[in-house]
């Protein structure tokens, strides 16, 4: 006799379903479920100098509009704490006056808001398609077996996480990664490993391409920009 | 995306509805518009030839951070120029440069910016403006502001004050993609150096005109990019858009009217109205005027982000500043030219093509945001496209059921056909789900998601049949060996 089980896989497995809405749309769950670094249990207070940032950040919107400072507070606290807690939501719905579900709306609609244990270093490999080209697949190869992790998933020692992302605005660069706020650009395998073993031994590897140019200029020597810059006043119209 | 790439263009042409199944009478067929306006003839060529931009005529002349991006270093290089003489001069005189300029926005619909700045000065009712700076740079090839934000961040401030003016907006909210926390780190410096050089803030240049510049940074979406969405977010909600109208130049931001603009349309305008806008009208063919950033990614020799004049041919653009396809001219496969949701065009269609608004049109596809995606010979296309879709089915916000599940639906299909895993009539149906998709959401992701599929199926259909017919030979060998 058929198991519910092996009916259930049967079904997931068919690709041509009439059935076709994901039950999952999303990369991680939106529900939250209480774990033991996640409850209500567990308190969640800004320090006092994020306490200064927050005044800092709500003066730049309107009366009124206290709301606006969300996604800035959100990522405050992701900053302070390493990754987002429920308590952390309740405690920015607390600072803006705001029912709990609209903090909730915002933190699971938005990527970079990290509702999990997020190791030390979040290793972010950029996948789409102009990385993809420049061989992102071997940089997550590469991370992958250096690390002993599989892709979204935390190494034990809560060091590292790795996570594949949509295009991260670098592609004239690519391929690339971006370690927590720093971009490393121009990868090869090499390089991903020099920054792994950098990061491993307390050293700070340097962000900004690994090849030999500055920035996005062609490698092989400038093909325009190459006069001085020209100077204040430099062909302005004699009316102004 | 960068943002206003979301922004649905009302001059993309699409191939006759009646060519499906038969992709290469497209081109024949007649041009058919997407909304009410008509394929325009192609534009004048002035010149007789375009591209090679000068340096004297370059605006962007830190694009690779080569000098120093603070504020010592923007004032030697002629930012912050005369910008008291520019607002005081008022608000036709800027939109009436701007619109002399022949400017149009640099974030992918490609509107005439002197009309969409133009707009906001209606009689006012007592409301605040403000002017919104889509920085959500996050459209797959695209690159551009975020070399603008790091290396020339004063161009943009700059920029934001003129535009400011122009609009009469009591302060502009910079929108940055989340993820680029060095370069808004580095432009908030910027600011922060503006204010107490008193260039912004109050009395702005002692003009006499009050100026706020903020930065908000998001949180990683790419549906923040439309304009609408963008708004949402910054007032802290989900980044869904909204349906149009009210237009955000009647409710905007905190329910008062705002434009909001791509950080290269805000940043050239500045030096166009030093320069003025005669200069700015010379470069380009008419109607796609001006300089541009250009991103070049993907298959070439030195992937790079340059500053050229519109209209310049692709493959010059290409053979000049990238240094050539690798493996030579001959093993170019298709350019994505404009970002990813704009259509594929093949190696024929890219020895003529033209790189401005006009040319794009003409060969089928879309200048958006000016990032070329280059493909050669040795690359899987369908799973390149297939990649691109899966990217749009991350990125629907899930408002509209026909990007939410119809994007779903297509990604599944696509990475069938990577394998070649389907019938052939399947390809129909793909398209027909493209069709289905495109022009019946709130705003353009779903366009952009169907484009790219559309675009292959038009110039890659002998290619999937062939990958299908494969996968069928090989299933039929191994049922005999079975």
């Amino acid at each position: 006799m058929l198991s519910l089980n092996k009916i259930a896989k049967c079904l997931l497995s068919n690709s041509r379903t009439f059935q076709t809405s994901a039950v999952l749309k999303h990369d991680t769950m939106f529900n939250h479920r209480d774990t033991k670094e996640d409850n209500l249990d567990i308190k969640f207070e800004f320090s006092d100098e994020n306490k200064k940032r927050i005044d800092a950040i709500l003066a730049i919107y309107p009366e009124g509009h206290k709301r606006a400072a969300m996604i800035p507070l959100l990522d405050l606290a992701q900053r302070q704490h390493g990754w987002l807690p429920i308590s952390a939501m309740h405690k920015v719905a607390d600072v803006l006056d705001l029912p709990k579900m609209r903090v909730y709306e915002v933190a699971t609609f938005y990527t970079m808001f990290m509702r999990k244990p997020t190791g030390k270093y979040h290793l972010q490999v950029c996948t789409t398609t102009p990385c993809w080209l420049r061989g992102s697949d071997d940089v997550i190869s590469c991370l992958k077996k250096k690390l002993d992790i599989g892709v979204g998933e935390t190494s034990k020692d809560g060091q590292w996480t790795l996570s594949e992302v949509e295009c991260l605005g670098a592609c004239v660069n690519a391929p690339m990664m971006q370690v927590n706020d720093d971009y490393f650009e121009d990868l090869t395998t090499k390089d991903v490993e020099s920054i792994i073993d950098d990061l491993k031994n307390g050293k700070t590897p340097t962000p900004g391409p690994r090849s030999s140019r500055y920035a996005s200029e062609p490698m092989d020597g400038l093909t325009s920009l190459k006069e001085e810059p020209y100077g204040p006043g430099f062909k302005v119209r004699p009316d102004l | 995306m960068n943002g206003s790439a979301l922004v649905r263009s009302n001059l993309v042409v699409k191939g006759h509805g009646g060519a499906i199944g038969l992709p290469s009478l497209a081109f024949k067929n007649v041009l058919q518009t997407r909304q009410n306006t008509t394929a325009a003839a192609p534009p004048p060529e002035l010149k007789a030839s375009y591209g090679n931009l000068s340096d004297s005529d370059r605006i962007f002349t830190n694009l690779y951070g080569r000098h120093d991006w603070q504020l010592k270093g923007a004032l030697k290089r002629g930012d912050w120029y005369k910008t008291k003489e520019i607002l005081i001069k008022g608000t036709d005189y800027i939109i009436n440069e701007v619109k002399t300029s022949g400017l149009r926005g640099r974030g992918g619909a490609g509107f005439p910016t002197g009309m969409k700045w133009s707009f906001m000065n209606k009689p006012s009712d007592g409301r605040p403006k403000y002017l919104v700076v889509n920085a959500d740079e996050g459209e797959p090839g695209t690159c551009k502001d975020r070399e603008i934000m790091r290396h020339d961040p004063h161009k943009l401030i700059e920029g934001c004050l003129v535009a400011g003016r122009a609009m009469g907006a009591c302060a502009a909210y910079i929108y940055i993609r989340g993820e680029f926390y060095n370069e808004a780190s580095n432009l908030q410096q910027a600011i922060c150096e503006a204010y107490q050089a008193g260039l912004i803030g109050k009395n702005a240049c002692n003009s006499g005109y009050d100026f706020d510049v903020f930065v908000h940074r998001g949180a990683g979406a790419y549906i923040c990019g439309e304009e609408t969405a963008l708004i949402e977010s910054l007032e802290g909600k989900q980044g869904k858009p909204r349906l149009k109208p009210p237009f955000p130049a009647d409710v905007g931001v905190f329910g008062c009217p705002t434009t909001v603009s791509n950080v290269e349309t805000v940043a050239v305008a500045p030096t166009i109205c030093r320069r003025g806008g005669a200069w700015f009208l010379g470069l380009g063919r008419p109607r796609n005027s001006g300089t541009k950033l250009f991103n070049i990614s993907g298959h070439v020799n030195n992937p790079c982000t340059v500053e050229e004049e519109m209209s310049i041919p692709l493959k010059e653009l290409i053979e000049r500043h990238a240094g050539g396809i690798i493996g030579g001219w001959d093993n170019l496969l298709a350019v994505i030219p404009g970002g990813s949701s704009t259509p594929l065009i093949p190696k024929h269609v890219c020895e003529t093509a033209i790189m401005d608004f006009d040319g794009l049109v003409a060969a089928q596809t879309s200048l958006g945001t000016a990032a070329l995606i280059v493909m050669n010979k040795q690359t899987d296309i369908v799973k390149a496209i297939a990649r691109l879709i899966m990217f749009y089915k991350h990125e629907s916000c899930g408002q509209c059921t026909p990007c939410r599940e119809g994007i779903n639906w297509m990604n599944k299909i696509m990475y069938r056909f990577v394998d070649g895993q389907a019938q052939s009539s399947e390809i129909d149906m793909l398209w027909e789900i493209s069709k289905q998709i495109e022009g019946h959401t709130i705003c353009a992701l779903g366009d952009g998601a169907a484009w790219p599929v559309q675009g292959l199926i038009r110039h890659f259909r002998p290619e999937l049949e062939c990958r299908m017919k494969k996968y069928q030979e090989q299933n039929e060998k191994q049922a005999l060996s079975n």
